[in-house]
C-alpha cells in the first residue's frame, strides 16, 4: 500500500517523531511504499541541521536523514510552519534576507499542498503528534 | 459524481484555540486544502467546539484573532462543519454561542445556508466512519 | 468500512481515550501507543471503560516494555502487538483517526 506519514511534533520533547520513525521503518520492511513524510506544526524542527544531541541516545534528525537516503523517502517540512519556527533552507534564507539557513540533508521545504496531496495519493495517512 | 479521485477528507478539531497553535494551523490546512476539490468536512468535538465561539477578542493577550478566517470557509466550498452536541453541552455552550457561518448554495439561487451542523455523538460517529482520510492536529 | 483509532496519552491525565472509545464503532480498532499504553493496565477505570466499549483494543508492546508495564498487567481483551502489527492494522482499516 501507499502510506503517508504526518509528524506534528518536534524531536525529543514528544515521542511523536520516534513513533513515526519506527512506524515508517516497519512499513518499509513490510514492502509498503511511504509516499511522503510530512512535518507540520513543531514537527518542522525535526529538520534542523544544527542539533547536537547527547551521544548516548538516538540522533533523531540523523535517523530521518539516513532513512531518507536508504529508501529515497520524500521528507517535507511545511513552509508556513517552518517560517514561523525559524527553519529555513538556503533559498528561503536568501528570499527572506536571513543570515543563515539550517535545514538538514534529506529534508525539503514545501507547501501545505503536499500534505493534502499525500492524503489524496496515499491509500492511508497516519498522523503522529501530541 | 463517480470520480474515483475525490476523497472524503475529515479534519478533526478537538483542541481549544489560543492555548496552543493547533486550531490555527489546522485551519490553514483546510484553507489550502480547499483548492484540491475534495469532499471536505470539519468535525468539532471535545474542546474543539471552543474554536467557534462568537465574540472572540484577543486585544488583551496580544495575539491575532484568527476566528474571522472561519467566515471565509463558505467561499471556499467548505460548508460541512459538524459540531458535536454532547461536547457543546458538557462545556455549557449552545449553538447560539457559536459564530454564524454561512455558505451560498449556487444550486439554490445562491441562498445563504448555515455551514455549522450540530450533530449528536452517534451521528458524528457515523460520519467519521464514512471518511477516506482523517487529519488530526 | 472500519477505522483505526490511535490514542497516545495516558487516560489518567487526559480524556482522549474516553472520547475515542465514545466514538469507536464495533468494527473499528483502537491502538494505544506512547503514553496511551497506560490505558491497557488491568483493574483501572480505564480498563473498565475499555471492557464496556464494544470495539477491538490493541496496545503497542514496545511502549509497554519501555514503561516497565509487564504483560501480566495488561487487561484482558487487550491485544499486545508490535510495530509490524501496527502497520497491518493501518492497512486493514480504511482510515486512521489519531486522537491527539
Amino acid at each position: 500500500m501507499k502510506i503517508g506519514v504526518v509528524v506534528n511534533e518536534g524531536p525529543y520533547t514528544h515521542q511523536a517523531s520516534d513513533s513515526a520513525y519506527q512506524f515508517t521503518k516497519a512499513a518499509l520492511a513490510k514492502g509498503h511504499e511511504i509516499t511522503r513524510v510530512f512535518f507540520y506544526h513543531d514537527g518542522v524542527n525535526n529538520g534542523t541541521r544544527l542539533t547536537v544531541p547527547p551521544q548516548d541516545d538516538r540522533n533523531i534528525q540523523q535517523r530521518w536523514t539516513e532513512l531518507q537516503k536508504e529508501h529515497e523517502l520524500d521528507l517535507v517540512l511545511c513552509i508556513a510552519a517552518a517560517q514561523r519556527r525559524g527553519i529555513l533552507d538556503e533559498n528561503e534564507a536568501k528570499r527572506q534576507g536571513k543570515d543563515a539557513d539550517n535545514v538538514a540533508e534529506g529534508f525539503r521545504i514545501s507547501g501545505l499542498g503536499q500534505l493534502i496531496e499525500a492524503g489524496i495519493q496515499s491509500d492511508r495517512l497516519v498522523t503522529f503528534g501530541d | 459524481m463517480s470520480d474515483e479521485s475525490i476523497k472524503k477528507f475529515m479534519y478533526m478539531n478537538r483542541k481549544a484555540p489560543y492555548g496552543t497553535i493547533y486550531a490555527l494551523e489546522a485551519l490553514e490546512v483546510v484553507l489550502i486544502g480547499a483548492a484540491f476539490d475534495q469532499d471536505v468536512s470539519l468535525a468539532f468535538l471535545d474542546d474543539g467546539v471552543f474554536q467557534l465561539t462568537e465574540g472572540q477578542n484577543t486585544d488583551g493577550i496580544g495575539v491575532k484573532n484568527f476566528s474571522p478566517a472561519f467566515r471565509a470557509l463558505g467561499d471556499y466550498d467548505v460548508n460541512k462543519l459538524y459540531v458535536e452536541k454532547e461536547s457543546l453541552e458538557a462545556r455549557g455552550l449552545a449553538e447560539s454561542d457559536l459564530m454564524e457561518l454561512v455558505w451560498e448554495d449556487e444550486d439554490d439561487d445562491w441562498a445563504e445556508k448555515p455551514s455549522i451542523k450540530v450533530v449528536s455523538r452517534d451521528e458524528l460517529k457515523a460520519i467519521m466512519g464514512d471518511q477516506d482520510v482523517i487529519m488530526s492536529f | 468500512m472500519s477505522i483505526l483509532h490511535t490514542v497516545n496519552k495516558s487516560p489518567f491525565q487526559k480524556g482522549d481515550l474516553s472520547s475515542c472509545l465514545a466514538h469507536a464503532n464495533a468494527e473499528d480498532a483502537v491502538l494505544l501507543i506512547e503514553d496511551g499504553v497506560y490505558g491497557a493496565i488491568a483493574g483501572t477505570d480505564a480498563a473498565n471503560e475499555i471492557a464496556a466499549a464494544n470495539t477491538n483494543i490493541y496496545v503497542l508492546g514496545g511502549d509497554l516494555a519501555a514503561r516497565g508495564i509487564a504483560s501480566e498487567k495488561v487487561a484482558q481483551g487487550v491485544n499486545v502487538i508490535e510495530y509490524d502489527g501496527f502497520v497491518d492494522l493501518v492497512t486493514e482499516h480504511k482510515a486512521v483517526n489519531s486522537w491527539l
